[in-house]
């Protein structure tokens, strides 16, 4: 245990035990619960085992010369990639959500919601859209070489965007909505009579933030950090277009020119442990903590009134990430659908649009309900093989997406095939394949790479509500089904809409799995526009860029609203 | 809960078409292809296609992935065809063996036999060029005429190219170990690396566009490039500002590389698929090739496009490209030895 020197003895035990005991057993009626938990797992985790089973069968050693030669230089560069990207999103997240729910300002009721749009625009979207305008050739340049009468590159300094900073600024624009969504959910949810005790006690605003708020919303911050840090390290798109070497543009290269998927899903299942082992640390570093609230948790609390300088400043850190990243974006992508848009407004793009948000809303519903399905087994029953059971199946989202749609296609087409086999060695007939290469497959891999959003997401609301809810749901005769639905369901809505929401938007921008995995002659906005972006020709679809953006608005407007309104409603239920 | 229950209208809907999807996949005149080409390139050639046979022709184009797909879904694959834009994809596709030999004496007289695998398993479609592209204010007509001279002292801090790991330039270090030596090719790379202008970005119009903005004076990129470029109204100042060089013309010839075909093992619409196979290699495909992507028709005598024959003939390297492909995995690890990419 050299590697972690840190941990005494005693908690090296616990550490241990925590990962391997299992003595506890199932409280009596949960066992269904307790099953379908496993059986959710075992399915959710076969891509991820399929990966892991390619990674045994290299075509060669890749080690020696990965370590002779770039893995020092990928691993350097991807955890500054996420120490950056992880610092960005935190900052501009924390800061957003702590002025739009502690104080009001002019703008703060749009700013609520508003501070989500950012996450409606795909990270290789916004790369390009900044090159566009930042590059030697852009707007800007050329207006300063007019200005100052510089003739080439050579003659000035510029910052160049194509670069490790350029991909952090443009990842931790479209990722702090998840640090921003997380962490703010619990600012209001946060006891507001913690912090009137600590004011009472002659706590400044500032003590409060740092002494009470903050940690309470540590779990959150945890979680939102966890989804961008992950969707950082396998993103594809952005670092390849900016060439900034990392573990994942490794993984393609071993893959596709060494021709050697076990040697790339090795760094692929390393990548996903090193990943593990994080958030393990920081699971276990607070596991002796416990937050409930009770019923006064929706009391409404009075946000400080601000005027002047500081509610143009509040104004300005909300401003500022919506400009960047949202505003400019969508202005870039307006004037290039413009300029092309007779070539984009075909009947196809209509098909496109239609397909996008069907297999997003699809497999936003399947991913919320096996979040729910998920968070509340885990809640219900307190083994250790559970809570790891929960634990694993938010695998998939650590794994670079074209890798995990290969682990998709193996145990799909091997289930196919075996079926195929079963009919015709009985009937005499060929059924071919069943799932592989249908919008099963897709929703399929949609659903593995983000369960582990919806689950986090809808496991800190149900954290939240105290056990005493179930004890008396089941002591007034309800079943474990009926307090779900009936108790826990209504409770945590905002947090369950939150889930559908986030996995919506992250499938309609999702690619590297839809391309491989779609069936013949289908389209979404998303492979459209990677066509003309994979030879850097967006502008022609910047139509369907624009879109996959636009309809990433409709679900943040009418879920933010009745997330408002169901905060709303509780408060006047509590307040009466 | 009204939105839930719209949501779950939805999942219905999407199950029955799934089933539906299903149901009507066994379509005999039809021909399936996966391809890492965008389809918007093949679009115009398919379409010729069923015009004139009727037969329809269905694509998934995916870059990453797709040889898994079909490995993984064996005899059952739905695919007929595998159309890529590389010898390497090709070669890759036969060592997972998930391809099958075609014996066509029509396809067989249209493609040249230095473009089609010994064995029948790949034919090419198109040759492309991977040639230089030299500032014409800035580099002397002359002074660049090799693959060799990229490494030349004299152009420390002005060439620029995509990345060394991308499957052209994975090609080109190929054939220059075929040429040289893996130890000849090797100080060859570590020279041309030190000649960057910059860290490798960028596809390859990027790079002319980066000799257009001065910020170096030769890059590296395929021939087709240049009549995209001055067949776009922004893009054509780019190819304008350069001259093009058709390398080694006076010894060994410029390495050229595919975009091909292959059959695979399972095809189940084998008879529909050789009449594509044909159909791609006759003269009409032929020459939208040329016409719209500006590639060299592989069938000898085809009418070329009118830009690519102003760019007059040249002398291609008669190495096969089956043994450039041998070279491969040594000139990707190469490419990480110099840190070409750093």
């Amino acid at each position: 245990m050299n590697f972690q020197p840190q941990l005494s003895d005693k908690n090296k035990k616990s550490f241990l035990k925590a990962l391997f005991s299992d003595r506890t057993p199932a409280p009596p009626g949960t066992g269904y619960w307790q099953w379908t938990v496993w059986a959710i797992a075992a399915i959710v985790l076969l891509p991820v085992l399929s990966v892991i089973w390619l990674s045994m069968f290299p075509e060669e050693n890749i080690w020696p010369h990965l370590f002779d030669t770039v893995l020092p230089d990928y691993v350097k560069t991807t955890l500054l990639l996420m120490l950056g990207v992880g610092g960005l999103s935190a900052l501009t997240g924390v800061s957003t959500a702590w002025v739009t729910t502690m104080y009001d300002f002019p703008g703060r009721r749009i700013f609520e919601w508003a501070l989500l749009l950012p996450f409606a625009v795909p990270a290789y979207v916004i790369a390009y859209v900044y090159t566009d305008m930042l590059e030697y050739s852009g707007w800007l340049q050329g207006g300063l070489r007019e200005l100052f009468g510089w003739q080439t590159a050579r003659d000035y300094w510029f910052p160049e965007i194509r670069s490790l900073g350029g991909a952090v600024l443009m990842m931790g624009l479209v990722l702090y909505p998840y640090v921003f969504m997380m962490v703010r959910a619990t600012f209001i949810e946060q006891s507001a009579s913690l912090r009137d005790a600590a004011r009472t006690l002659g706590c400044t605003q500032r003590q409060v933030f740092w002494r009470i708020s903050l940690p309470t919303a540590r779990p959150a911050l945890a979680v939102g950090l966890a989804l961008v840090l992950m969707e950082a390290l396998n993103d594809f798109g952005t670092v390849d277009y900016f060439a900034v070497r990392t573990l994942t543009a490794g993984i393609y290269d071993v893959w596709m020119n060494m021709g050697n998927i076990g040697g790339a899903a090795q760094l692929a299942s390393v990548m996903m442990l090193f990943i593990l082992a994080l958030i393990g640390m920081e699971r276990f570093s607070r596991r002796r903590q416990k937050q409930f609230s009770r019923g006064d948790r929706f009391k409404a609390f009075n946000r400080q009134k601000l005027t002047g300088k500081k509610a143009f400043f509040s104004w300005l850190i909300c401003f500022i990430p919506l400009l960047l990243g949202f505003i400019v974006p969508v202005l870039s992508l307006s004037r290039h659908a413009m300029v092309y848009f007779d070539v984009s407004w075909t009947p196809e793009f209509f098909s496109m649009s239609w397909n996008s948000f069907m297999l997003s809303a699809s497999a936003a519903f399947g991913t919320v309900l096996l979040g729910l399905v998920l968070a509340y087994g885990k809640r219900l029953v307190n083994r250790k093989s559970v809570q790891r059971a929960v634990a694993v199946s938010g695998l998939g989202y650590a794994m670079p997406g074209a890798v995990l749609a290969v682990g998709v296609i193996i145990p799909l087409a091997a289930f196919d095939n075996s079926i195929d086999a079963l009919f015709e060695s009985w009937f005499g007939v060929s059924t071919g394949l069943l799932l592989s290469g249908t919008l099963f497959a897709v929703i399929f891999a949609y659903m593995v790479r983000f369960l582990a959003v919806s689950a986090g997401s809808i496991e800190s609301s149900l954290e939240k509500v105290t056990p005493s809810m179930d004890m008396a749901a089941r002591s007034m005769g309800y079943s474990t089904l009926e307090t779900l639905l009936k108790v826990h369901v209504p409770i945590i809505k905002p947090g369950v809409l939150t889930a559908a929401l986030v996995v919506f938007v992250d499938c309609m921008k999702e690619l590297p799995a839809t391309l491989v995995l779609r069936p013949f002659d289908f389209d979404t906005l998303a492979t459209h526009v990677y066509q003309f972006a994979s030879d850097e020709l967006l502008e022609e679809s910047a139509l369907s860029a624009l879109v996959i953006v636009l309809v990433g608005i409709i679900p943040v407007i009418l879920l933010s609203r009745s997330i408002i309104a169901s905060r709303n409603e509780k408060r006047e239920a509590s307040a009466e | 809960m009204t939105r839930l229950s719209t949501l779950k209208k939805v999942v219905a809907g999407m199950v029955l078409a799934t089933g539906a999807s299903v149901a009507f996949s066994a379509n005999a005149a039809e021909i399936n292809i996966y391809s890492d080409r965008q389809a918007f390139l093949l679009k115009p050639i398919l379409d010729a296609f069923t015009k004139e046979t009727g037969i329809k022709v269905k694509v998934v184009f995916a870059k990453k992935g797709i040889i898994q797909r079909l490995k993984s879904e064996g005899k059952n694959s739905p695919a007929d065809l595998l159309l890529t834009s590389n010898v390497s994809n090709l070669n890759r596709a036969v060592d997972a063996g998930v391809t099958q030999a075609v014996n066509d004496s029509v396809i067989n007289a249209n493609v040249p036999a230095q473009y089609r695998d010994p064995d029948g398993h790949w034919f090419g479609l198109t040759t492309r060029a991977r040639i230089i592209y030299a500032s014409k204010d800035r580099i002397e007509p002359g002074s660049v005429t090799r693959y060799e001279d990229l490494a030349k002292p004299e152009f420390e801090g002005r060439v620029c190219t995509r990345k060394g790991d991308h499957t052209y330039n994975i090609a080109l270090i190929g054939s220059m170990i075929a040429a040289h030596g893996e130890a000849e090719a090797k100080a060859w790379l570590e020279g041309v690396k030190n000649n960057l202008a910059r860290k490798p970005q960028g596809n390859d119009r990027a790079q002319v566009k980066a000799v257009k903005e001065g910020v170096c004076d030769i890059a590296v990129g395929n021939s087709y490039y240049y009549g995209k470029m001055l067949n776009n109204e922004e893009q054509r100042a780019w190819a304008e500002s350069v001259n093009l060089i058709y390398p080694n013309q006076d010894d060994r010839g410029t390495h050229v590389n595919i975009s091909g075909m292959t059959m695979t093992k399972s095809a189940p619409h084998r008879d529909s698929a050789i009449k594509l196979m044909r159909f791609l290699t006759e003269d009409t495909a032929q020459r939208i090739y040329a016409e719209q992507n500006f590639e060299f028709p592989v069938k000898p005598g085809v009418t070329q496009n009118k830009l690519i024959e102003g760019w007059g003939q040249f002398k291609a390297d008669q190495v096969s490209l089956a043994e450039v492909d041998k070279h491969r995995k040594r000139a990707a690890m190469m490419v990480n030895e110099v840190g070409y990419n750093q």
